[in-house]
């Protein structure tokens, strides 16, 4: 005999589906998909008790079942409450929540540096996307920002604690993913921090996927460490026979370099399969990896600007015209142009350039 | 011919007067033209020597800002490059070394920074878009040039003079209208 597996009615801004049970409202927003998805900074999909340290994802609850219609007095936080039978939630047709939310971020932003400049996270960064829709122009805090003592996590990954909103991501990631976690939150309040305790670097074979976790720019890829905006990069997805990982991820290049790889990540920005630090870190040539084609990216996004996915290159016809004589017609801009020298193979390069590297092959004209 | 509008004027073609035949005072009266704008006005200026002020909203060559202490602003953040219309401005960052900290203002900075003049339309997006205040729209002209090459602009056309070392062409390079507004 099998049992019916028991769904569950919820409402949600006046859309209406059924979920089984055990479904937190954060996952059934996602199942609706669209507009009334509630941002989430900490929760993540994949990582089993992430969620609830953010409160981006408050939510309104204006019916708590059909058993018990009072609704919740509080806003609860969607990722940890569970849904009831024919629970009416409240995302953005709620007015208490919006305000919540400018709240929120105003708090997340409080001892943000706003580097954004600077971090390689920008254009992909969960909290420059929630800063730009519910964020405030200025800021209210008159202290001086806190600042950390800086931790060196080894060759592969950048820590940079000021940026970072203490969501956990990367403490589950690497509890679940590696055998022993070496990293960890340390102190309290406003003293906390990611950090090893005793300088160690992280160097578990899967620990890479805590950049791709980090919502912001703290934990970023020393392997690409200003090496370009990531916008001027072209997101392209490819695999290769990996024995310890999938393969399967995103090449981000320029021209025929590598310059970073991370995994592929869904809808909501989270990692489809997790990659080992060999494919990460190792194979910054495109002769390591198949290419499956163009990456999708949100239309809206900034990377999505100048990647001309679908043109056309019209052949060219001077050979052919002037009897398989090939004249130089267009300056070669390299033999002016300083950047992009064709000597130098920025995704061999290991960690950010420097002054020394491009002295080496310092031309004036 | 029937007219679509009614507003063609037909040119009436009459044989010239007597006062017209004469010629001379036709001739009279534009040399009487002339030498009133020689009393005029001048339209024109003695330009090396002379110079007009800039509109407050003249767009000009491009100039890379220093701060006060003489370190380079810009930290290649990419988001002239994304403003620009025409794609004329291309970079490539580099980390600031510890004893290069006189130099650069931030952690990150623009080891190469170029622009291409061909391309450039001068529409001041990429001064818009600076959050460091590092590029803007100076008050001089793109010089000419007979050859493309001398179009590519890089970092050394384009950085303003040190204002600790070399301040007065610092101030020259800042331009009129900053020293108007401190005048103010």
């Amino acid at each position: 005999m099998t049992e019916a597996v028991k769904t569950l009615k919820v409402t949600i801004d006046n859309i209406t589906i059924d979920v089984p049970a055990g479904t937190t409202v954060l996952q059934a927003a996602r199942m609706i998909g669209g507009d009334v998805v509630p941002p989430a900074m900490c929760y993540y999909s994949k990582l089993q008790g992430s969620g609830g340290k953010c409160r981006t994802c408050l939510v309104e609850v204006s019916k708590g079942s059909e058993a018990d219609p009072r609704p919740m007095p509080k806003l609860v936080a969607s990722c940890r409450t569970g849904v009831m039978d024919g629970m009416e939630v409240k995302n953005m047709t709620s007015n208490r929540v919006g305000d919540a939310r400018n709240g929120v971020v105003e708090f997340l932003l409080l001892n943000h540096p706003l580097d954004c400049p600077v971090c390689d996270q920008a254009g992909e960064c969960h909290l420059q996307d929630l800063g730009y829709e519910h964020g405030k122009q200025g800021t209210r805090y008159e202290f001086k920002r806190r600042t950390f003592e800086k931790h060196d996590l080894g060759p592969y990954i950048q820590l940079h604690m000021t940026r970072c909103i203490l969501c956990y991501r990367c403490v589950f990631t690497a509890d679940q993913l590696t055998e022993k976690r070496v990293h960890g939150i340390l102190s309290r309040g406003d003293h906390a921090e990611i950090a090893t305790y005793i300088e160690k670097s992280l160097d578990n074979n899967f620990i890479g996927n805590v950049i791709d976790v980090c919502p912001v720019g703290a934990l970023t890829d020393k392997t690409f460490r200003f090496k370009n905006r990531v916008w001027f990069t072209k997101p392209v997805l490819a695999n290769r026979n990996c024995s310890c990982c999938s393969g399967k991820v995103t090449l981000w290049q320029r021209g025929e370099e590598v310059l970073r790889v991370t995994a592929r990540k869904d809808q909501w920005g989270e990692v489809e399969e997790w990659i080992c630090n060999e494919c990460r870190f190792e194979k910054k040539k495109t002769s390591d990896w198949i290419i499956d084609g163009a990456a999708p990216v949100n239309r809206h996004s900034v990377i999505s600007q100048g990647h001309y996915e679908h043109t056309i290159k019209p052949a060219e016809t001077f050979s052919a015209v002037m009897d398989g004589r090939n004249p130089q017609l267009l300056m070669d801009i390299h033999t002016v142009s300083e950047v992009n020298d064709p000597a130098i193979d920025l995704s061999q390069v290991n960690g950010p350039a420097t002054s020394a590297l491009y002295a080496k092959t310092d031309k004036k004209h | 011919m029937a007219t679509l509008t009614n507003r063609a004027k037909v040119l009436e073609q009459k044989p010239m007067s007597f006062m017209e035949r004469l010629y001379l005072p036709a001739i009279l009266k534009g040399m009487g033209i002339t030498l009133k704008h020689m009393f005029q006005k001048k339209a024109t200026i003695h330009y090396p020597e002379e110079k007009r002020p800039f509109s407050p909203v003249f767009r000009g060559l491009h100039v890379l800002n220093r701060d006060e202490e003489g370190r380079e602003n810009c930290t290649a953040c990419g988001l002239c490059a994304v403003a620009c219309p025409a794609e004329a401005i291309t970079m490539e960052a580099a980390e600031r070394l510890p004893n290069e900290e006189h130099l650069y203002r931030e952690e990150k900075y623009a080891a190469k920074y170029e622009i291409n003049m061909l391309r450039c339309i001068f529409c001041g997006l990429c001064e818009e878009a600076c959050p460091k205040d590092a590029i803007y729209l100076s008050e001089t002209f793109a010089p000419s040039n007979f050859t493309r090459k001398g179009f590519i602009y890089s970092k050394d056309e384009l950085l303003i003079p040190n204002p600790v070392t070399n301040k007065e062409s610092f101030e020259a390079a800042k331009g009129q209208r900053e020293q108007q507004l401190k005048n103010k």
